[in-house]
C-alpha cells in the first residue's frame, strides 16, 4: 500500500464524502475542512493499518468526529452547534462503520447536494459556481478562470451562497414529488449553462473549454444515474453528447472556428454520437409533454445523421425549430430558425425573418444576429450591406476565434469587388 | 390600536460598528424590549437576518417564481406581514406563495435571527 493508492481512493470518494459531510454538518465550509482532516488522518494511518474495508464510511466517520471536536474547541456560533447536535441525535453516525451503510445512502447525499446547490432561491451565477465547487470538486481558481472573473470575486460568490443556504434554511434534501420536476429543471438549467460556457465561450481566447463540457456531461450522467428514465435529463444528456461529439471538427489545431458546412465529419466521435442518438430516441419515446431539450437534441440528431451539410434534412429542422419556438421562444432560437429557413427557402426569406427579429430588439449585444444578416446579404450578392453587417458583428464579438472568423469574412468580401 | 414598528439601518455600517458600540446597542435593545413588555405594549418583535438571506416570492399565471434577494420593485410598498413557523425555506416560500398579495406584488421571505 502506498500513497498513490490512498490518493486514488481520495479521488474516487471525494465528492461522495463531501456530500455526506455537508448533510451531517449542515455547513459547507465545515464539511470541506472535515474532509481535509479525514484525508490527512487517512494518509497517516492507512499506510500502517491498510485501507479499511469501507474507506468511504471511514472517511465520513473520521471527518464528522473531527468537525465535532473542532466545533467544541472553537465554540463556534451557538446556532451552528445546535444544528450539529440535532444532526448527531437524528442520524446514526455510529452505524457508519457498518457495511450496511451502502452506496444507495451516499448516492442520495450527492443528489441532495445537487438540488441544494441549484436551489432557485440562489441566483443563477451562484448556483453554477456552487455546483462546480461542491458537486464537481473544481477549485475556486479553476471556476474563476472558466467564467473570467477574479479569484476573490468567485470566492466571495461561493461563500455568500453557502451562507445563504445555512442562514435562510435552504433545505438539504431531495425535493418532494410535487416540486421534483420544477427542481430538476433548475438543475438542468445549471448543467446546460456550464456546458454552453464550455462549448462556446462568450469571451476570451478559446472557443471550447473541454473541462466545462466534461463536467456538464458528468453531472448529467450522475443525475441520470440517480433519477433514471426522466425524459428531460435523458434529452439534455443526449443534446450535450451530440454537440460535444463534434468538438474535434469545430476548431482547427490553430484554434480557428470551422463552421458546420466545412467540418470534416470523419473527425466526429461516432461512438459518442451513437450513444447520444439512442438517448434522444429514449427521451422522445416517453409519453407526456416533450422537453425543449428533446427538440434541440432531435435537431442536432438530424445534423449528425446527415452525410453532408447539403444532404441535411433542413425542412424537418425548420419544423422542429417552429415547435421549439412555441415551447420556448427566444431570440437565439428565432435566429437559428431563420438560418435553417435559408437552407430551405433561400436567403431572402431568412433575411426578412432576421430583420423582423432585429426590429424587435434582436439578441441584445450579441454578435450572432449581425453575423447571420451578413451571411444572408452576402448570399444575396449585396456586398456593401454584408460588409457593414460583418463589421457591426466584429465590434460586438468578444471571443477571439469569433473575431478571427468575422475578420476572415470581411477580408474575403473586401477582396471580391 | 396596534402599530408595526419597522426598523431600518445600513447593514454594512451596523456590521462595521466597533464591538463595544455593538454591545451597547444590543444592551439597549434588551432594555427597550423589557420595558415595553413590562408596560404591556409588546406584541412581537425579532431581529432579521441580513438582506443577503432574503428570497422574493411572486406568483404569476399560477406559477411560483422565487428569486434571490429582496428585489421588491420601487413602486411596491410594504402592505402587511405574517410571522410563520416553517421547517425550511421551501416550506416558507410555499406558504408565502399562498398569500393573495404574492399574485399582485411580491412577498419577501426573510429568516428571523433566532437568539440562543
Amino acid at each position: 500500500m502506498n500513497t498513490t493508492h490512498v490518493e486514488d481512493v481520495f479521488r474516487q470518494e471525494a465528492g461522495r464524502v463531501l456530500a455526506t459531510l455537508i448533510r451531517l454538518l449542515g455547513d459547507f465550509e465545515l464539511a470541506e475542512e472535515a474532509r481535509q482532516d479525514a484525508f490527512e488522518a487517512a494518509l497517516e494511518q492507512w499506510p500502517n493499518t491498510g485501507v479499511p474495508s469501507n474507506p468511504r464510511a471511514w472517511l465520513v466517520r473520521v471527518g464528522h468526529n473531527k468537525a465535532i471536536d473542532h466545533i467544541r474547541r472553537q465554540q463556534l456560533f451557538r446556532d451552528k452547534m445546535k444544528y450539529v447536535q440535532d444532526a448527531v441525535v437524528t442520524t446514526t453516525v455510529a452505524a457508519l462503520d457498518d457495511d450496511g451503510y451502502d452506496d444507495a445512502a451516499f448516492g442520495d447525499d450527492r443528489l441532495r447536494l445537487v438540488f441544494t446547490c441549484c436551489h432557485p432561491a440562489l441566483n443563477i451565477e451562484a448556483q453554477v459556481a456552487l455546483t462546480l465547487r461542491a458537486v464537481c470538486g473544481l477549485t475556486t481558481t479553476a471556476i474563476a478562470r472558466a467564467f473570467l472573473i477574479g479569484d476573490d470575486g468567485m470566492a466571495q460568490r461561493i461563500v455568500r451562497a453557502q451562507k445563504k443556504i445555512r442562514d435562510a434554511g435552504i433545505p438539504y434534501e431531495t425535493p418532494p414529488p410535487a416540486l421534483l420536476d420544477e427542481r430538476i429543471d433548475s438543475v438542468l438549467t445549471v448543467i446546460y449553462l456550464v456546458f454552453n460556457e464550455g462549448y462556446a465561450g462568450t469571451s476570451g481566447a478559446d472557443l471550447i473549454s473541454e473541462d466545462l463540457c466534461r463536467e456538464a456531461i458528468r453531472l448529467a450522467r450522475l443525475l441520470d444515474a440517480l433519477l433514471p428514465d426522466r425524459p428531460a435529463i435523458l434529452a439534455l444528456l443526449a443534446l450535450m453528447l451530440l454537440h460535444d461529439a463534434r468538438r474535434r471538427a469545430r476548431v482547427t489545431p490553430a484554434g480557428d472556428i470551422v463552421l458546420l458546412e466545412g467540418q470534416d465529419r470523419a473527425l466526429w466521435d461516432r461512438a459518442q454520437i451513437d450513444e447520444g442518438l439512442a438517448l434522444v430516441d429514449r427521451a422522445l419515446r416517453v409519453r407526456g409533454p416533450v422537453s425543449p431539450y428533446a427538440i434541440q437534441a432531435a435537431i442536432v440528431a438530424l445534423h449528425v445523421r446527415a452525410p453532408s451539410a447539403e444532404a441535411t434534412d433542413w425542412r424537418q429542422i425548420v419544423g422542429l425549430y417552429e415547435v421549439l419556438l412555441r415551447l420556448q421562444a427566444s431570440p437565439v432560437i428565432e435566429l437559428n430558425h431563420a438560418v435553417a429557413v435559408s437552407m430551405v427557402d433561400g436567403p431572402a426569406r431568412a433575411l426578412d425573418l432576421l430583420d423582423a427579429l432585429s426590429a424587435r430588439g434582436g439578441c441584445g449585444e450579441h454578435h450572432l444576429l449581425p453575423a447571420a444578416r451578413g451571411q444572408m446579404l452576402q448570399r444575396l450578392g449585396r456586398r456593401d450591406e454584408a460588409l457593414d453587417a460583418y463589421r457591426g458583428a466584429l465590434a460586438m464579438a468578444r471571443l477571439e476565434p469569433e473575431r478571427r472568423l468575422l475578420t476572415r469574412c470581411i477580408v474575403v468580401l473586401e477582396g471580391s469587388s | 390600536m396596534q402599530y408595526l414598528l419597522l426598523i431600518y439601518a445600513n447593514e454594512a455600517e451596523t456590521a462595521a460598528l466597533p464591538e463595544a458600540e455593538m454591545a451597547t446597542m444590543m444592551a439597549g435593545y434588551g432594555e427597550f424590549t423589557k420595558a415595553i413588555v413590562q408596560a404591556g405594549n409588546f406584541k412581537a418583535g425579532d431581529r432579521l437576518r441580513p438582506v443577503s438571506t432574503a428570497t422574493t416570492v411572486r406568483v404569476r399565471n399560477g406559477k411560483t417564481m422565487t428569486t434571490d434577494g429582496p428585489f421588491a420593485e420601487t413602486r411596491e410598498q410594504l402592505g402587511g406581514y405574517y410571522l410563520v413557523e416553517a421547517a425550511n425555506l421551501d416550506e416558507a416560500t410555499a406558504i408565502a406563495a399562498r398569500i393573495p398579495g404574492a399574485s399582485y406584488g411580491s412577498v419577501e421571505v426573510r429568516p428571523i435571527w433566532m437568539q440562543g
